[in-house]
């Protein structure tokens, strides 16, 4: 069974569609990541999942229970299970309270303060390998990983089931990011949590990500195992993300498929494929709608996908 | 040979604090030819910032330079008047910072803000904006002349740093200093920026100083590397030499750790263990021993030089100086 189910999610904001329609299932203890550019609708999908942005329609199940449009007061004790870490590192850590208060807030808010709070801070900035003094420091004293450890001390304090995360390593140095994927893969297995990732750093998806949905204009277009998405992508515009990956390497040889200008604009959605006019493979057929398909697992929104030929 | 159009000799600098002098860079050595790019790598707190201030002087009011010299053109900056300065800025030297959110003026149109930066030049106004234009079409936006009209929001983000960039090549520099330009961008729009850039570069011949955390980026874009640590160069060198005959630990370890480089899911990625010294109190020898798994006793008492191992490959370490045992 699922432990998040989102089905047909719609957002507006005014006029604008961000979300068209997201659907997508993650199981206990699966990490599923979302990937796709800026403006296509990553970040609204796990705010309206944990409530923090309107949907309009659709549906958001937890554990089986519809959480879509809850009233603030029904959906706290749900903030038990779902947690998120924020963006910003920094600036999701108030700069007036000590670390300690910070993660245990989530103690206070759900009224659990029967706790011993200094022992609990101390129990969870160990579990994220910092060091116990940092509860008296302040959030200016820590550098960005650190805060970042902290965001993460913070969402893991009331032992959710799913965890979002937006953009959980940008900005981060390379080896302070190894450490905080290290960290989270192994807090994975050691809880059993679920994640959902919202990231556009491939490298990372690779080594996080059980399964992996590819957003375009507030819809999936593709979605599968990591592993096969990276193997075999079927839809162009992963194939195009895919080849956008810089590598570590002065002389690899980069089989890059260009992308055609820029996102076209929310408010003007273009008819039949919606990425057709970027789509270095469109044909003439592509201005009719694709529909969403399912075959062993693989979903694909594309009515002339690609050949494992093309992708190879 | 090309000519050498920027040498940092042997720069040392400071920050006065309540602690003491925080040592943020020492003895920095390297060199820029015209029409080169060169990436400058490290991790946050390695002094890249502290280095471009450096270059345009553009310095905070507790930073002293010790040491050394930065030579453009020939002539040391670190000497040359306020006003010079400000006259070498955005003319023969120009910048285009991290984020394009924040580049721009929001409540000024982009052709306007195209227009004023041409402050120094006598051509009217008509002129200016045709320039600008050109500028646009340059760096990939459709339709330029309507899109002087319209304001920072109305791009997106790859938009707006390739925007920045045609600001900052309105003068046609002879070096531009891009400070991790595409680090607040998504890959498709990071892979954009560097293909424009070494178009540019080959249009222009203008140097670029390229400086990012992200190694699949300088692979891609830059003929030489500089490998910064804890404010010290560590290595320099051609970007194959670098990336494939890494001469210095850190070097070597900083792209083991690049997640890139794994095909296959990592079940625990490699990290470098450790922090970074404390500026304000190093310890002696070398900065890169608490940190580095080869470390020799000899490194805890001497401090490496930053030795020439052969054409243009330089490397800070005593792994290359001796036999280690086996």
């Amino acid at each position: 069974m699922s432990l998040l189910s989102v089905e047909n999610l719609k957002t507006s904001f005014g006029s604008v569609n961000v979300l068209a329609g997201v659907s997508f299932k993650v199981k206990p203890g699966e990490t599923y990541a979302l990937v796709g550019e800026s403006g296509s609708g990553k970040t609204t999908v796990i705010r309206a999942i944990a409530g923090l942005a309107p949907a309009q329609e659709g549906s958001v199940k937890f554990a089986g229970q519809e959480i879509r449009g809850l009233p603030e007061r029904a959906l706290r004790p749900l903030r038990k299970d779902i947690s998120m870490m924020f963006q910003d590192p920094v600036g999701s850590l108030s700069p007036r309270l000590t670390i300690g208060s910070l993660i245990t807030e989530p103690y206070r808010i759900q009224g659990m303060k029967e706790r011993d709070l200094d022992a609990e801070a101390r129990r969870l900035l160990q579990m994220v390998n910092l060091p116990a003094h940092f509860v008296d420091r302040y959030p200016y004293q820590l550098s960005g990983g650190q805060a970042r450890r902290v965001g993460v001390a913070r969402a893991l304090a009331l032992e959710p089931k799913l965890i979002l995360a937006d953009e959980p390593t940008a900005g981060l140095d390379v080896s302070v990011q190894g450490e905080l994927l290290n960290l989270l893969n192994d807090l994975r297995e050691r809880l059993g949590l679920a994640m959902v990732i919202i990231t556009h750093n491939l490298n990372v998806v690779r080594h996080v990500a059980d399964r992996m949905g590819i957003l375009y204009l507030g819809r999936l277009v593709e979605e599968g195992t990591t592993h096969d998405i990276f193997e075999t992508p079927r839809h162009p515009y992963t194939r195009c993300l895919l080849s956008a990956n810089p590598e570590p390497d002065p002389d690899a040889r980069l089989n890059r498929i260009a992308l055609k200008g820029e996102p076209p604009s929310l408010l003007n959605r273009p008819a039949g494929c919606e990425f057709r006019e970027r789509c270095p493979f469109a044909q003439e057929i592509c201005v009719q709608i694709p529909q969403w398909e399912v075959q062993d697992g693989h979903g694909l929104r594309c009515i002339a996908p690609l050949t494992p030929e093309v992708t190879a | 040979m090309t000519e050498t159009l920027l040498e940092i000799d042997n720069l040392s600098v400071v920050y006065e604090t309540s602690r003491g002098d925080l040592k943020a860079l020492r003895d920095i050595t390297f060199d820029i030819r015209r029409g080169e790019i060169v990436g400058i790598v490290g991790e946050s707190g390695c002094g890249k910032s502290t280095l471009i201030s450096s270059i345009l002087r553009l310095t905070a009011p507790n930073m002293r330079f010790r040491n050394g010299e930065v030579r453009f053109k020939g002539d040391n900056l670190l000497m040359a008047s306020n006003r010079q300065m400000r006259d070498l800025r955005g003319s023969d030297i120009s910048i285009v910072f991290q984020d394009p959110m924040q580049t721009h003026n929001p409540v000024i149109s982009i052709g306007q803000q195209m227009v004023d930066i041409q402050h120094r030049s006598s051509a009217s106004v008509r002129e200016k904006r045709a320039r600008a234009a050109k500028m646009l079409g340059f760096v990939g936006i459709p339709d330029p002349e309507a899109r002087l009209n319209q304001f920072p929001h109305e791009f997106s983000g790859g938009m707006r740093q390739r925007i920045a960039i045609a600001m900052a090549l309105m003068s046609e520099p002879d070096l531009l200093i891009a400070d991790e330009p595409t680090t607040a961008l998504d890959a498709t729009l990071e892979v954009q920026i560097i293909e424009r850039l070494q178009e540019l570069q080959r249009e222009m011949h203008c140097a670029i100083l390229f400086i990012s955390h992200h190694l699949g980026v300088i692979a891609e874009l830059c003929d030489r590397v500089v490998v910064m640590y804890a404010g010290a160069v560590v290595e320099s060198g051609d970007v194959r030499e670098i990336f494939h005959n890494p001469k210095h630990p850190y070097t070597r370890r900083l792209i083991e750790c690049d997640p890139g480089h794994f095909k296959e899911r990592a079940r625990v990625l490699p990290t470098i263990p450790g922090e970074v010294p404390d500026l304000a109190d190093l310890p002696g020898g070398c900065i890169f021993r608490d940190r580095c798994d080869r470390a020799m006793p000899r490194c805890a008492s001497d401090v490496p030089p930053l030795e020439t191992l052969k054409e243009g490959h330089r490397a800070a370490c005593w792994l290359n100086h001796e036999e280690v045992p086996a």
